[in-house]
């Protein structure tokens, strides 16, 4: 690991200005929890000149119900904070349960829900020093290489997935994040616009503009009569990264599914909202039947690599399990 | 006798059963063991609880009397907490990862950034001129793998040619750990590459890229390693061995076959697997001009004092290895190692003390791993059950090393009259294998429990029947696990069972059982002094070390019996090779060989202050006795004495007596140079219940019973704390280790204990641990090891389970949600 300079910030706006300054020693990095900041600074493949520490900030951690019902998280509560919250597992359990099976109990306790958002790939293609050199094509050698963990959608350009499984139960929910840029300028932009196609060339895989902080997330009031899960895939229950995750969100009329939001993580390179399942339930009265058809066509369009083939049909099950487990909720 | 035995005693200890011919001769077998006065002893042999039986055999005639069963025992067999305990969960214990000295440096190594290639040139001098760098030193030969047999088969070069990546190459020692990584990376080497193959199948094909230009050796050293001399190599596959040193082949293959009512014949395959202890390798070298001290993380002082010897030239007299705690090895931990090589070099070269702890992904990567598999099984048995023929054609990669064998059950674990296994080394370029936790007995078992079950299976027997009738060679591990399959039956819900594929729904359950075996290895030369000091004082000294079994408790206890004492009395020191020589951690052999050892010094300790406690009370010796902290004649009250109340009677300023290990008072079914194997091995039974979820393919192991044998146990808390461990790791090994080398450019993608897996606190399963106590008659403590057995069978047990979940066999490892579905669609 290399030296570096350190800031701490004291509010938003400074901490965007000192992010869009530049470092003679290198580049200037942002740091909330540093989870996986210190990940990529041991393995090299960041080497900040100055860190901006962003938990020095006040105000950024609070948990929010709108009068509505909608959720406003600060970018700096923890995964711990998510998982525990009452109004977050009462009314978004799909999204308190995404936190709880994140990593580990210690992890979560200084994780950030804005980190965990802005957080590199997992790929170990992407973690390898090796692939960030000159000349390196991280592409070729996941083609050829160790995919089991990668893409079955979308893997044209990148089979590399993002990491974040928070992320998709707050896609399932529609949030958006909220941005401050040097100089104060806010905007809002759905999460779904705001993660990017992993890219090995790039230091970051969000439209998050270079001196923008992440300061909120914001999830609309879910619609009466909702019905939620998510169900995270892993080869160990302890503490291991997904092979896919699913969240399920279901407005219900009765027994008919009125509108549904479907999304699988670590299968794409971003979240992936399965509308072609989406399609299959709206409308009609939710059954076994139902769901197994769903899931089968949330996986019709899979293009597997060569090591990954077995990602289809289990995220078939998890899918289908999923929808049925929210049904029941 | 052990002094032959002292010439080369740190030679491939733990290895050398997976790679038979290593030893050179076919072993001989001895003449009498324990030449000398003897006398004709009585002692109880079998297991207690079942019918024992009396034997008479020749034991050396100052030998102490027969040890009674454990419940008659104050100390030993006793299931006492290590002595060490408190020292170890208050991080009060020294490892050599927190050695400090003063003056001591740091290092880091250089390794190679690529697979295959020739160096043209290592350019140090930036390194050198960094703030704070003390010494430079480039690595000029290799440990530990494979060599070319034909030195002229490669060009000539100062430096090794890389044939993995991360191969060391150098090492910088500086004032800071971050001074020493910093100069490291300026460390300029320029590589003329090398086409490079890092996957088994790959490598075996015929237009391969060659891992060497040539047939190779690998010869061993004083730290251990070496493969059988002169054997043919092809590309990158090197062999066959045939199995001598087990008798093999034996017997007509092709007409045991042809006699078989059934034949069963499959293809297993098996991954690498990464050590992992908590300690990496590492050590701190101290090289002065009176002599060289280590600080080694090892399992083998004594290995590494003679290797250091060695490699540098230096009396051994002249090199002291110091180890007051290991944090694991696995097998992986003997001699110094390349990074002792650059470690002592930079001391050399700087005059300061030199620490070298290798970091997380070089652990992975340069210093060992158990070899892949593919194995070829075919087995044929009689209606009856009996065992007609096995014909085992393996490979196996262990990258650069040679040492892929998949071990000697076959030949040793059930009679068989026809028996043939072909071994290969197939090599890539990937890091070195070493012994690893019953080296190839593991991977061998996976495939052969498997094959039994489908025996039993087509035969319409229940598998444990089938063993009933097969295991039956009357060896002591074999009427052990005549008893533990009738235990591990009852406490698994065996009668319950039901059969393959009994569950309609997606997610089943199975229960399987598979069988274990082991060699009783032994050190002869271990020995052990016992001291007692004028105060009262008791000091017993070995230079074995603690891998982590708990070496200091027992040795404590073997001798506090002897002496009426309790084990806290005792002063057990070990891990200095100034103290008298002891066995190797590895190859499961430290308290069979020490123990006997420990006693016999402790019992001639024992007389000898009888006789003068006798003196001076004016009592006969014979009638002196130790027993609850007193010393003297039994209800002669004017004689009783505490015991530091006797020992200042007798008058002794110190008092101190050596013993070393006996041969088995059977003798020995072969002996090495480098170790003794007993007539009779050691071994096990487990069973496994499991759950399989055939849509997501994850499976969960829910139970495992665990049901072994290690002759006496001296601390029973310590042998279950062995056997859990063995059972986690055979799981791990079972369903998530794997190390991924990306085949593009060589690199393991997962070096780091993230995406490397190993079971967590959720994947561990009830774990039903019991241990037998088994009476040798062997030896004055009838002590085996535990430590090997109760890691070889977890993994067929896993996948019988597997088998009787689902009703299909999954013969690849791990059992990974990709491996499992790909099981169940066939």
């Amino acid at each position: 690991m290399n030296t570096f300079e350190w800031v701490d910030a004291t509010s938003v706006e400074q901490a965007a200005d000192l992010l869009a300054a530049r470092s003679a020693n290198g580049a200037v990095v942002a740091k909330a929890g540093g989870i996986d900041l210190l990940d990529l600074m041991k393995e090299g493949i960041v080497r900040p000149g100055r860190i901006v520490n962003l938990k020095s900030i006040g105000g950024l951690d609070g948990i929010a119900l709108g009068p509505e019902g909608g959720l406003t998280l600060g970018a700096l509560v923890t995964l711990a904070r998510i998982e525990s919250a009452a109004e977050i597992r009462g009314r978004f359990p799909a999204l308190a349960a995404a936190a709880a099976h994140a990593s580990t109990p210690q992890v979560r306790n200084v994780a950030t829900i804005g980190g965990n958002l802005l957080q590199r790939p997992r790929c170990w293609y992407f973690r390898s020093q090796l692939f960030h050199r000159d000349g390196a094509n991280a592409g070729d050698a996941i083609s050829d290489g160790e995919n089991q963990y990668h893409a079955i959608f979308d893997n044209r350009e990148t089979a590399m997935v993002h990491a974040s499984t928070p992320a998709t139960a707050l896609v399932a929910y529609g949030a958006e994040v909220q941005l401050t840029a040097a100089g104060g300028q806010r905007r809002t932009v759905p999460l779904t616009d705001f993660l990017l196609p992993p890219d090995i060339k790039r230091d970051r895989d969000t439209v998050l503009a270079p001196g923008e902080v992440l300061t909120h997330v914001v999830v609309p009031a879910p619609a009466p009569n909702t019905r939620a899960a998510y169900h995270k895939q892993t080869e160990r229950d302890s503490y291991d990264w997904p092979i896919c995750d699913v969240a399920v969100v279901l407005q219900m009329d009765g027994e008919t599914v009125a509108a549904a939001s479907i999304v699988a993580g670590w299968v794409a390179p971003t979240p992936r909202r399965a509308v072609e399942s989406e399609r299959v339930l709206v409308g009609k009265p939710l059954t076994e039947e139902l769901a197994r058809a769903a899931a089968a066509a949330a996986v019709a369009g899979a293009t597997p690599l060569s090591k990954n083939g077995y990602k289809v049909a289990l995220m078939e099950a998890v899918v289908r399990r999923t929808i049925m487990a929210a049904a029941s909720k | 006798m052990s002094t032959a035995a002292t010439e080369k005693n740190g030679k491939a200890p733990d290895a050398a059963p997976s790679k038979p011919e290593e030893a050179g001769a076919p072993a001989g077998q001895p003449a009498t063991p324990n030449p000398g006065a003897s006398r004709q002893q009585t002692l109880t042999y079998g297991i207690v609880g079942e019918p024992l039986e009396q034997v008479t055999r020749r034991v050396p005639l100052d030998e102490p009397p027969p040890l009674a069963d454990n419940a008659a025992l104050k100390v030993i067999g006793k299931p006492l907490p290590r002595l060490d305990a408190v020292q170890k969960v208050t991080g009060a214990a020294r490892y050599t990862f927190d050695v400090k000295i003063p003056g001591m440096l740091y290092a880091r190594r250089v390794t190679s950034a690529v697979a295959h290639a020739r160096i043209v040139s290592i350019d140090t001098a930036e390194a050198e001129k960094y703030p704070g760098v003390r010494a430079v030193h480039v690595l000029d030969r290799l440990l530990l793998q494979a060599q070319v047999r034909d030195p002229n088969a490669e060009p000539a070069s100062r430096y090794p040619t890389v044939r993995y990546l991360g191969q060391p190459l150098a090492a910088v020692a500086a004032d800071t750990q971050r001074a020493a990584d910093a100069a490291a990376l300026l460390v300029k080497v320029t590589y003329e590459p090398l086409p490079h193959v890092t996957t088994l199948d790959g490598a075996m094909n015929d237009g391969s890229p060659a891992d060497f230009p040539g047939p190779t050796e690998q010869p061993g050293t004083a730290g251990g390693g070496g493969a059988p001399p002169g054997l043919p190599q092809h590309g990158n596959v090197r062999g066959p061995d045939t199995g001598r040193m087990f008798g093999l082949p034996r017997g007509d293959v092709a007409r045991g076959l042809a006699d078989a009512a059934v034949v069963v014949e499959a293809e297993y395959r098996t991954q690498v697997q990464t050590h992992v202890p908590m300690e990496t390798h590492g050590l701190v070298a101290d090289w002065r001009e009176d002599g060289l001290t280590i600080y080694a993380s090892t399992q083998f002082t004594t290995s590494v004092r003679d290797e250091a010897a060695e490699m540098f030239d230096l009396p051994k007299s002249r090199v002291r290895v110091i180890s007051d705690f290991t944090g694991g090895g696995f097998g992986a931990k003997y001699g110094i190692g390349n990074f002792g090589l650059l470690a002592i070099n930079l001391s050399r070269k700087a005059r300061a003390p030199v620490r070298l702890m290798l970091d997380r992904r070089e652990e992975h990567v340069s210093v060992g791993n158990r070899p892949s598999s593919l194995q070829r099984l075919k087995i044929g048995a009689a209606a009856d059950g009996r065992l007609t023929a096995i014909a085992l054609e393996a490979y196996g990669s262990g990258g650069v090393a040679a040492g892929a064998g998949v071990g000697f059950a076959h030949a040793m674990m059930y009679p068989c009259p026809n028996v043939s296994a072909i071994q290969f080394d197939v090599f890539t370029n990937a890091g070195p294998c070493a012994a690893f936790r019953a080296p190839g007995q593991v991977q061998g078992i996976f495939a052969l429990e498997q094959s039994l079950d489908e025996v039993a299976g087509r035969l319409g027997l229940d598998p444990i029947a089938l063993r009933d009738i097969i295991d039956s060679s009357g060896s002591d591990d074999s009427r052990a696990r005549r008893v533990q399959r009738r235990i591990g039956a009852e406490k698994s819900g065996w009668r319950t069972r039901r059969p393959p594929n009994a569950d309609t729904g997606p997610i089943k359950r199975g229960l399987g059982m598979a069988q274990s075996h082991w060699l009783s290895v032994i050190y002869p030369p271990s020995s052990c002094e016992v001291r007692i000091t004028g105060d009262g004082s008791v000091e017993a000294f070995s230079a074995s070390q603690d891998i982590g079994t708990g070496t200091r408790t027992v040795l404590a206890q073997v001798v506090a019996e002897e002496l009426g004492l309790e084990a806290g009395d005792i002063g057990a020191h070990i891990g200095d090779t100034r103290y008298p020589i002891g066995p190797p951690s590895g190859g499961s052999r430290v308290t069979g060989s020490l123990t006997p050892a420990a006693r016999n010094a402790a019992y001639r300790a024992a007389r000898d202050l009888a006789a003068r406690l006798a003196t001076a009370l004016g009592v006969p010796q014979d009638d002196v006795v130790f027993e609850e902290g007193h010393a003297g004649v039994r209800g002669n009250a004017a004689t009783w004495l505490p015991f530091k109340e006797a020992v200042k009677k007798a008058g002794i300023t110190e008092l101190s007596h050596r013993a070393e290990r006996r041969e088995d008072y059977d003798g020995y079914l072969m002996e090495t140079p480098e170790f003794s194997v007993g007539k009779h091995g050691i071994g096990g039974v487990q069973f496994a219940e499991v759950l399989v979820d055939t849509e997501t393919g994850a499976v969960k192991v829910q139970h495992i019973v665990a049901v072994h044998d290690c002759g006496r146990p001296i601390n029973p808390m310590l042998t279950e704390s062995q056997i859990y461990g063995g059972v986690i790791q055979g799981l791990s090994y079972a369903l998530y280790e794997e190390r991924h080398l990306d085949p593009t450019s060589g690199l393991q993608l997962n070096a780091n204990i993230d995406q490397y897996k190993i079971v967590g606190a959720r994947e561990v399963p009830v774990i039903d641990v019991h241990v037998i106590e088994q009476l040798t008659a062997q030896t004055s403590t009838d002590a085996r090891g535990v430590a090997e057995p109760a890691n070889v069978a977890t993994a067929a047990a896993v996948a019988n389970a597997f088998y009787n979940a689902t009703g299909k066999r999954i013969r690849t490892l791990p059992l990974t949600p990709a491996n499992v579905l790909d099981a169940l669609r066939a």
